[in-house]
Parts: structure tokens; C-alpha cells; sequence
């Protein structure tokens, strides 16, 4: 009998063994209540596990992300915080630390799914120190732009225009021209159309005033500037917009065109258009980008497109990255080198 | 034919009749089994991270088919931990032989439920549910834990091993096998167990078996008990050539054939689930309860239970009329239950092959980090590395498809008068392989 008891110790012993390792390291793990466990989950699954994060100024917050089903991203908008990589079932550390009190939005920096822009929460940083100042009001609303209105350039180059053989009118062009304001609050079309009426121009022709405005759009974009609008672009545009910005990402393939004649935002009764995503538009067609505004672009960014399934990003982006986007963007209707003057393309 | 009693090794016999050896490893199952339980409601979400999920489906599920059923028969049942607390409680005991006091009401199992037919149903319900199952360690766990309770349940009521006789899936799966396997208990000297009135042996056997009676290998859990009680050492553990249940001589059943046609399209419905080109198939498979998933399982049963069975039935019909005495068809069907056998164990193996050699450089990480909470135990956490289907595993694949076919088509000559009779039996045993090699390579 002494070894039947024996028998019987083992089996106990074993059986708490199994029982205690998960038990003990999930009581070990309690501890590190300093850390905050993040899980990434795609928006049909879940979402983030944290909406909210609470913290205060100066103090770290330490987060162990991980992902429960695909390759999610973790980032911060407007903080130098690098995009982190989230695996599934795979832990990353991270520290942040905040030295001015706000709201920040944390994003997934993956294209995790059709929803992969719904992966958006809040961090609440209380405490000491300067707010981080509002945000100027965008000069679409000052302008009083619809941004959501159709929005088509009056006319459009022969050929792509190229801002290096502008460069050759620079001299000619009147000092307005390069006012940022005239920039901003102009779409290419309009800056064209005011600068062929000059008589001063006349000499030129209509391609030539064509290259003279997208030289007039280099001056406001810096190289720096172009490179990073580039890698925004590339990170959170592209997935629907397409690399090379024919709205043809692979987020949206197969999604229906979208349809002018479903903006109604100048209706007295809205209709919700409701139908769904629709293809954004072909950056590359000359209609488009030369047909609007920087600050129309802007205030499109800032708060997404209405009923297009576009999302703002007006919380994740610095002014600074949404000029930097504004101005490579144009670069899919200019030729910013110098191009050699032959058949249109 | 010839046969290696192990028994008359004395240290392998002492090994065998000793209960420590067997105790220790099914101690260690039933701790791994808890721990398998735990680790799939409490562990990581992400499948490839949890325990349950790694163990249970892939390293366990690859070794019971690669290893303990082609070199052990129903070795893994004598190990396995699922009866176990159970028999403990019936035996009042955990190193007492069957028989003594224990708990339990002891009843008889009803003799409609008998046979593998439940088996086999657990074996679709596996099949229909298994996208989920396998992809999902809190399933998994769940499953689990209910058939533990399941088993601990029925071992109070009925006597001895009724759910691992006549529910568990994979002793259903193991048992069909087992008959191709390389291990046997049979009785050395039929004339001692003639003379020996008591049947200490029968009472013993955790199955019901009575091991002069016994002439297959599928309802033997090799559990030892008998060796253990046996008063003129009369039981002997032989090593056989594989197949050796397989012939003219044997008795076999019609819920055999129906277990054997199961497994068979539970192969086929699971390769193109798993391994075909499919992306529809597997979310369909994926998407329990949707109108897709019904789709599915209604083709996973029609294959089950109407096509291959059709085949089946009409090969056995055409044999049986192309003999010279006729049997009815029912003797029929389960006479040539045989072939299905190679051929089922052989496909499995095939299309275990398929996913093993990619999946099993998740084991070790499994291990270091069992509920995928980002410990590292042995540190080989972060080695996970999804291996490559080589060409020399789609030619094993292909090698072992056709040993399956070669060897169900010997056992249907074996098993008929004339080549011409087997030719029916060859024939589906061809297709079915055609199908199984469209499936896995293409």
C-alpha cells in the first residue's frame, strides 16, 4: 500500500505542477502592474484592447504590445515616437513619455485589414506643463471651402507640365506668383487661368504657363519636405490611393468609382450616402490635383472625406507632414525635373 | 508468419509486467493534459503561440500518426491520460489490477451504442468543426476538458473503458490502424488458457477483451493489465510484420467499413481544407453556423456518408459477383473493410507529412513560452521558424501515397479468390489515390 500512496503523491504533485506554472506566472506577471499590456486586434476582431490610456507628464508608460491575429503597427501621431511593429503572439516593450499635457492619438501603422484605420486611441496626458497649443483654425474653414463639393480643374496642360523648364519664365512672372497665400488658397487651374490673362504673358504659350505653375509649386516645397511627404504617402496613403497615386491601392480594388452626383452636402435634407467605400481618385489625371487647393487638400486630410471612407487625420499628422504630403502629392500632376518638350503623355 | 515475443526478454518483461514505467508516463500525460487545458483557456489567442494549439495538433496529432500508430499500434493508448482518473476510481486504486472495490455503478454499455459507429461520428463532428478546433486553443481546451469529464463521467456509470471503446474518435482512428501496426498481445499456448477457468485476464482487461479470443489488434489498448495477472505467463507481446491483421482469416465488422470510409474522407476533406488552393473552402470551413460553413459540411458529409460510401459499395457488390461463392452484401462490405485500412493509414500519414516537416519549428518556442505570455524557459522562444515544403517531402508524400496503394491493393488479393474479384477494390483504392495526390501535390 505504501506504493499505491506513492503513486498517488506523484500523480498530485504532477497534476499541481501543470496547475501552478500558468497560475504563478500569471501571479508573477501582476506585478509588473507598472506595464501596460496592449493587444492589437483588427477592428472586426476587437480593436485595440485599450481605447484609453491615462498618464501624466514626464512620467513613462510602458507598454507591452502584441497582436492576436495579423501584423498590426503601433504609433503615436505627432510625436517622434518611431512606428513600432506588432506581431501575433510575439510581446514588443516600449516606453513613452509625454512633456506636454493633451490628448494624442495612438494608430496602427500596418495595413492590417479593410479596417486598419478604425485602430485608433486616445492617450490622455494630465499633469504639469504647457497644453500643446490648439491648432490654428484650417484654412479650408476660412476660406469656407466644401471640401466634400466636386471639385474639377477648368482646364488642364497639353502635357504634363514640368517645373524646370518654368524656371526659364521665372523672370516674367508677376511678384504675386509666389505670395504663399495665392499658394495656398488656389488650385493650379486658377493660379494658370489668372496668370493667362496678364498681358504681360502673352509672349508665353498656354504650355509655357502650364510649366510656369509648376514652378510657382516648387518654390513651396522644399526637398525635405518632398521626401517625407513621400514616406507619409507611402505609409498611410497608399493603401488606398495607390503607390503611384492612380487610387488603385490594395485596400480599395474593386471598390465602385466615386460618383460626383452623391455629394449632397448642398442639399437642405442630407441623404446619407451610406453605400460604403468608393475608389479614391486617379491623383495622375490632370482633372484632379490641378483642379484643387492646397488648403483644400489640407482640410481633406485633416478631416477625411465624407462618405468615401477616407479618414482624418488631422490628430496623427503635424502641419508640418500634412504640407510635406500636400506638396508631393502635386508632384503626380508636375514633372518636378526638367523634361524635354515632346508628345503628350 | 513470424513474430518476436517480447516477453521472453526478461528485462523487456519485466519492464512490460512492472505498472512504474507505464504509471510514470501516464502521470506525466494526464500532467501535460491538465496543462494543456490551462494553457489553452489562459494562454495567448494566437494559435501558433499556445501550447494547446502547438501540442495537441501539431506535435501530438503528427507523433500519434507518424510514430505511435505505424510503429506501436494503440501504443498511445496505453499512455494516454484521458481514462485514467476514472479507472483509478473504478479500480480503487491507482497500481490495483481491475476487479478490486472502487467506485462506480458498473453498469453494462447498452448493446445498441456498441461497435465504432459513435467513434466515427465524433471522427465528422471533428471534421466538421475542426477549422475552428484547430485554429483555436480556448476550443481546444474546451473540447479537452470535456472529454476528460466526459470519460471521468461514463468510467462511473458503465464498467471498464466504455468511452475510450466506443466514443473516443481517435481510438476509433487508432484502433482501425492499429490493425496494420507492428505490435500484438496474443496468448502463447492456447491449451493453458483453455484449461485456466478463472479468466483472470478477461476480468483485468480494461476493454473487455478476453486475449485467447483476440485475432485483431483494433480493440487491444495494450495496457498490460492482462500480462500483469495472468498466473502461467501465458501473454506474449509480439512484433509482427505490419498488416498482419489483415487477411482471409480475420473476422472484421460492417461499422468498421463505415469507420475506415469516415477516415478516409475526413483525409480528403481535411487536405483540401488545409493544403488546397482553395481560399473559399477553409473560410467556409472557417465560418461556423454561416451559409458557406453549411455548404461545406453538407459536401463534407455527402462525401462521407454518400459518395465514397456509393464507391465503396458498388467495388464490394462487383468483387462479391465476380467470385465464385457469393455472400451477402453486408458480409460483404465488411470483408473488404481490410483494404480501406492501408490505404487510410497511409493517406493520413501522407498528408500529415504535408504539414509537419513545415509546422514542427514551432515546438521547441511552444515550449519555452507555453501560453505565449512572452517567457522564454528554455530560451528558444524567439527561434520559431516556419520551415519549407521541400520537394523531398512532396516525394515522400507521393512515395507514401503509393505504398498505400500497393499495399491495399496485396491486401484485396489477399482477401480474394482471383485478381479479378480484387479488381473492383484496386480501383477505388486508385481513385482514391489519384485524389489524395491532386490534393496534396497537385
Amino acid at each position: 500500500m505504501k506504493k499505491e500512496g506513492l503513486a498517488r503523491w506523484i500523480v498530485i504533485l504532477l497534476v499541481l505542477a501543470a496547475v501552478g506554472v500558468p497560475l504563478v506566472g500569471w501571479w508573477l506577471s501582476k506585478d509588473l502592474a507598472a506595464t501596460l499590456e496592449l493587444h492589437a486586434r483588427m477592428p472586426e476582431n476587437g480593436g485595440w484592447s485599450v481605447n484609453t490610456i491615462q498618464a501624466k507628464v514626464g512620467q513613462p508608460i510602458h507598454l507591452r504590445l502584441t497582436s492576436d491575429d495579423v501584423v498590426h503597427g503601433f504609433a503615436v501621431g505627432r510625436s517622434d515616437h518611431p512606428a513600432l511593429d506588432i506581431l501575433p503572439g510575439e510581446f514588443t516593450d516600449t516606453t513613452l513619455t509625454f512633456d506636454q499635457p493633451g490628448k494624442y492619438t495612438f494608430y496602427c501603422s500596418r495595413w492590417c485589414g479593410a479596417n486598419h484605420w478604425r485602430m485608433r486611441g486616445t492617450i490622455e496626458v494630465t499633469g504639469e506643463g504647457d497644453p500643446i497649443p490648439p491648432d490654428p483654425q484650417p484654412l479650408f474653414l476660412k476660406l469656407g471651402i466644401d471640401i466634400d463639393a466636386p471639385q474639377t480643374a477648368e482646364v488642364t496642360p497639353g502635357m504634363t507640365a514640368s517645373a524646370g523648364r518654368g524656371a526659364l519664365f521665372a523672370s516674367q512672372l508677376p511678384a504675386y506668383a509666389l505670395e504663399k497665400d495665392i499658394y495656398l488658397s488656389n488650385s493650379p487651374a486658377k493660379v494658370w487661368l489668372r496668370l493667362r490673362a496678364e498681358t504681360f504673358l502673352s509672349s508665353l504659350s498656354d504650355d509655357d504657363v502650364w510649366d510656369a505653375v509648376a514652378w510657382i509649386w516648387q518654390q513651396h516645397a522644399t526637398p525635405e519636405a518632398l521626401k517625407s511627404g513621400q514616406e507619409l504617402y507611402a505609409t498611410n496613403c497608399a493603401a488606398c490611393h495607390g503607390e503611384s497615386g492612380k487610387g488603385d491601392g490594395v485596400m480599395v480594388r474593386g471598390l465602385p468609382v466615386w460618383d460626383p452626383s452623391l455629394h449632397t452636402s448642398g442639399d437642405v435634407t442630407h441623404q446619407p450616402t451610406g453605400e460604403g467605400l468608393v475608389s479614391p481618385p486617379d491623383f495622375t489625371d490632370p482633372k484632379v490635383l490641378l483642379g484643387v487647393s492646397p488648403a483644400l487638400l489640407e482640410g481633406k486630410i485633416i478631416r477625411g472625406g465624407m462618405g468615401t471612407g477616407m479618414p482624418y487625420w488631422g490628430p496623427i499628422f503635424t502641419s508640418e507632414q500634412i504640407q510635406a504630403v500636400i506638396s508631393y502629392l502635386y508632384t503626380f500632376s508636375f514633372h518636378s525635373q526638367e523634361q524635354p518638350r515632346g508628345p503628350s503623355n | 508468419m513470424t513474430r518476436l515475443d517480447l516477453t521472453r526478454s526478461p528485462r523487456a518483461l519485466a519492464l512490460l509486467r512492472s505498472r512504474w514505467p507505464q504509471f510514470l508516463l501516464r502521470a506525466i500525460t494526464l500532467a501535460g493534459f491538465v496543462f494543456t487545458i490551462l494553457s489553452g483557456l489562459m494562454g495567448s489567442v494566437v494559435g501558433s503561440h499556445n501550447f494547446a494549439i502547438i501540442f495537441v495538433w501539431i506535435a501530438w496529432w503528427t507523433t500519434l500518426k507518424l510514430v505511435f500508430i505505424p510503429f506501436g499500434g494503440r501504443s498511445w493508448c496505453s499512455i494516454c491520460p484521458i481514462p485514467l482518473p476514472g479507472e483509478w476510481l473504478q479500480n480503487g486504486g491507482i497500481l490495483q489490477p481491475r476487479g478490486g472495490t472502487g467506485f462506480g455503478l458498473g453498469k453494462r454499455w447498452p448493446r445498441f451504442l456498441k461497435g465504432s459507429w459513435m467513434q466515427a461520428g465524433g471522427f465528422l463532428l471533428i471534421g466538421l468543426f475542426g477549422a475552428m478546433t484547430l485554429t483555436s486553443a480556448k476550443i481546444t481546451a474546451i473540447v479537452l476538458l470535456f472529454i476528460l469529464i466526459l470519460a471521468l463521467a461514463l468510467s462511473l456509470v458503465f464498467e471498464r473503458r466504455s468511452f475510450c471503446n466506443y466514443l473516443c474518435p481517435i481510438g476509433g482512428f487508432t484502433g482501425l490502424y492499429a490493425q496494420a501496426g507492428p505490435v500484438e498481445l496474443r496468448v502463447k499456448d492456447v491449451d493453458i488458457c483453455a484449461a485456466h477457468s478463472e479468466k483472470t485476464c478477461y476480468t483485468a482487461c480494461p476493454w473487455g477483451q478476453y486475449p485467447l479470443a483476440l485475432k485483431s489488434s483494433a480493440n487491444c489498448g495494450l495496457c498490460m493489465e492482462c500480462l500483469r495477472v495472468c498466473p502461467s505467463d501465458n501473454i506474449a507481446v509480439n512484433l509482427r510484420p505490419w498488416g498482419s491483421d489483415l487477411g482471409p482469416k480475420t473476422k472484421h465488422r460492417l461499422d468498421e467499413a463505415f469507420l475506415g470510409l469516415v477516415m478516409l474522407a475526413s483525409a480528403l476533406v481535411d487536405s483540401a481544407v488545409f493544403l488546397g488552393p482553395w481560399g473559399q473552402l477553409k473560410s467556409a470551413a472557417y465560418a461556423i453556423g454561416s451559409p458557406a460553413w453549411f455548404l461545406f459540411s453538407g459536401s463534407f458529409l455527402l462525401t462521407a456518408l454518400g459518395i465514397l460510401p456509393g464507391l465503396y459499395l458498388g467495388a464490394a457488390w462487383a468483387a462479391n459477383r465476380l467470385g465464385t461463392t457469393h455472400v451477402n452484401l453486408r458480409q460483404s462490405l465488411a470483408h473488404y473493410s481490410q483494404v480501406l485500412v492501408p490505404l487510410g493509414l497511409m493517406a493520413w500519414i501522407a498528408f500529415t507529412i504535408s504539414f509537419a516537416f513545415v509546422k514542427f519549428g514551432y515546438v521547441l518556442p511552444a515550449v519555452s513560452d507555453p501560453l505565449g505570455w512572452g517567457w522564454n524557459l528554455i530560451g528558444l522562444s524567439k527561434t520559431a521558424g516556419v520551415g519549407e515544403a521541400t520537394s523531398f517531402s512532396l516525394n515522400l508524400q507521393v512515395a507514401i501515397l503509393m505504398v498505400g496503394l500497393y499495399w491495399s491493393s496485396r491486401v484485396a488479393c489477399r482477401i480474394s479468390e482471383t485478381i479479378r474479384q480484387a479488381a473492383p477494390l484496386i480501383a477505388f483504392s486508385g481513385l482514391f489515390t489519384l485524389a489524395m495526390l491532386w490534393l496534396l501535390v497537385g
